[in-house]
């Protein structure tokens, strides 16, 4: 009986790195914006924030577009 | 489809009822964490399920063309055979649906592939080895992985985002589980309805009518779509339930961060090739994402029950269809009744479904001090061991069984205006 623990741990690890990075970039992007939500309202201007933001929020879509590519690979 | 025969005919049917029963099991792996945290309304989560699901058929028809391969010697496969396991698969699938516990779908099939072939052809057939690692250890692997990875994943979003608030935050959450439920939908649309497509193949090779190392019809492609886009939209409510409010209580950063984690998981197994079950790693990323916030609690009686379920799910799929295949030995009564006393046990589970609905208005209704969920689910277990588990007298079982589905037949539900889950599958 062979079992692929390589493999396994393979996907143990990246999952894990994935998953957190992910959710990191998401929750940072969701702070820039919400720290623009705030300032707004305080009649200044994020503009810093909201640039993270999207950076943020664009590299979680390119993941999405990957995770996309890998299922009809 | 010149030379169809009427086994053939029987065996593709019973293949798209077992698609459509996998839809609605599954539809929870998908949206139970967004329906649960309100991110999206019930039934547009699973008609945005069931499109998905509908799609992702059509990306690739890769794992159809590896399905059932090494676990069980080709060699011995008629039709009959992948009949008989067929029907393991559709009972395990109705039965666990009844009690609304998620278990794995493809462990169904293929526990009913392996109790089939061992009816016919012996102990011999199957791979020992290939079963502990293919079905076994990721078992075991699957929510561990997909759990440590949302645990952390729920922690890191509560420190980081302890600052973000508001509409921006809400609303920003709400788009991320949208997201990655959707690429979850996805990829059991490629994943699981693909095995329908792969195991139709396999029988229409089997029955002689496709030529060996053929790629699926392109009917075989559609139907199987669109069965398993069907039995997504209806919705397993009460597995939803289970997985969206019974482990645990979700929040959308929790709901967020789980079905994150159990997206990668999912893509990362299928890609790097350690195939790991969709539903277990759903299960392990929500219990995960329970045990991530501080204060959030996972209700270890109904995660028991879920481990219970999914130990049962090969042993019983197997014993099912072995009894089903030696019945089907006997002829083409034999094959006949094991059809009927299918469709008698599913209008069965289906009526006992009935006693207590569960459907798309009150599936966020989970009442944790309660009794309620227990009481049900031993109700339900009382009601229905003796047709699954019927080694001894299949025929009376069958017998009885059709009496009930003869006083289900005039009562059609006519006071619920929500579909049923599992109408009478064949």
């Amino acid at each position: 009986m062979k079992i692929d623990w390589a493999a396994l741990g393979s996907v143990f690890g990246v999952s894990l790195v994935v998953t957190v990075a992910l959710v990191a970039l998401f929750t940072l992007g969701i702070n820039g914006l919400s720290r623009q939500e705030r300032a707004a309202a305080e009649g200044r201007s994020a503009a810093l924030a909201v640039t993270g933001a999207y950076a943020c929020f664009a590299a979680c879509a390119a993941a999405v577009a990957y995770g996309i590519y890998l299922i009809m690979a | 489809m010149e030379s169809f025969s009427l086994i053939l005919a029987i065996v593709v049917v019973t293949a798209l009822a077992f698609d459509f029963t996998n839809g609605f099991h599954d539809t929870a792996n998908a949206m139970a964490t967004t329906i649960s945290t309100g991110a999206l309304k019930p039934k547009v989560a699973v008609a945005m399920s069931a499109v998905l699901n509908l799609v992702g058929a059509f990306l690739s028809v890769e794992v159809a063309n590896t399905i059932s391969k090494g676990l069980v010697d080709e060699a011995g496969i008629r039709p009959e055979v992948i009949f008989a396991a067929l029907v393991g698969a559709i009972l395990w699938n109705l039965l666990t649906w009844l009690v609304g516990l998620p278990s794995s779908s493809s462990h169904a099939l293929m526990g009913g592939l392996i109790g089939a072939t061992v009816a016919s052809a012996g102990f011999g057939a199957v791979h020992g080895d290939v079963l502990v690692t293919k079905v076994l250890i990721p078992a075991i692997a699957a929510p561990l992985v997909a759990g440590v990875a949302a645990m952390f994943a729920t922690r890191l979003t509560y420190r980081l985002g302890r600052d973000a608030d508001g509409k921006a935050s809400a609303k920003g959450y709400r788009a991320g589980q949208i997201a990655s439920a959707g690429l979850v939908s996805l990829a059991h649309g490629t994943n699981d309805a693909q095995k329908t497509m792969g195991i139709i193949t396999l029988a229409l090779v089997a029955g002689g009518t496709l030529a060996p190392d053929s790629d699926p019809p392109m009917w075989v492609i559609l139907s199987a779509g669109i069965a398993i886009a069907l039995g997504t939209y209806l919705g397993g409510w009460r597995i939803i339930r289970t997985m969206g409010k019974g482990l645990t209580d979700l929040r959308p950063q929790q709901g967020f961060a789980a079905q994150t984690s159990a997206a990668t998981v999912i893509l990362a197994s299928s890609h790097l090739g350690f195939s790991l079950s969709t539903t277990h790693s759903v299960s392990g990323a929500v219990m995960g994402a329970g045990l991530g916030r501080k204060g959030g609690v996972v209700r270890w009686s109904t995660a028991t029950r879920m481990f219970v379920a999914w130990g049962l799910t090969l042993p019983a799929a197997a014993l099912v269809a072995a009894v089903a295949e030696w019945v089907c030995g006997f002829g083409d009564w034999g094959t006949a009744l094991v059809a009927v006393f299918l469709v008698a046990s599913s209008a069965a589970i289906w009526k006992i479904s009935r006693r207590e609905v569960v459907d798309h208005t009150n599936v966020n209704d989970h009442d944790v001090s309660g009794e309620e969920p227990s009481g049900v689910v031993t109700q339900a277990i009382a009601a229905v061991t003796p047709p699954p588990a019927g080694t001894v007298g299949e025929e009376a079982t069958a017998g009885t069984a059709g009496e009930e589905l003869a006083a289900a037949i005039p009562a059609p539900a006519p006071t619920d205006p929500a579909s049923p889950p599992a109408r009478t599958t064949v």
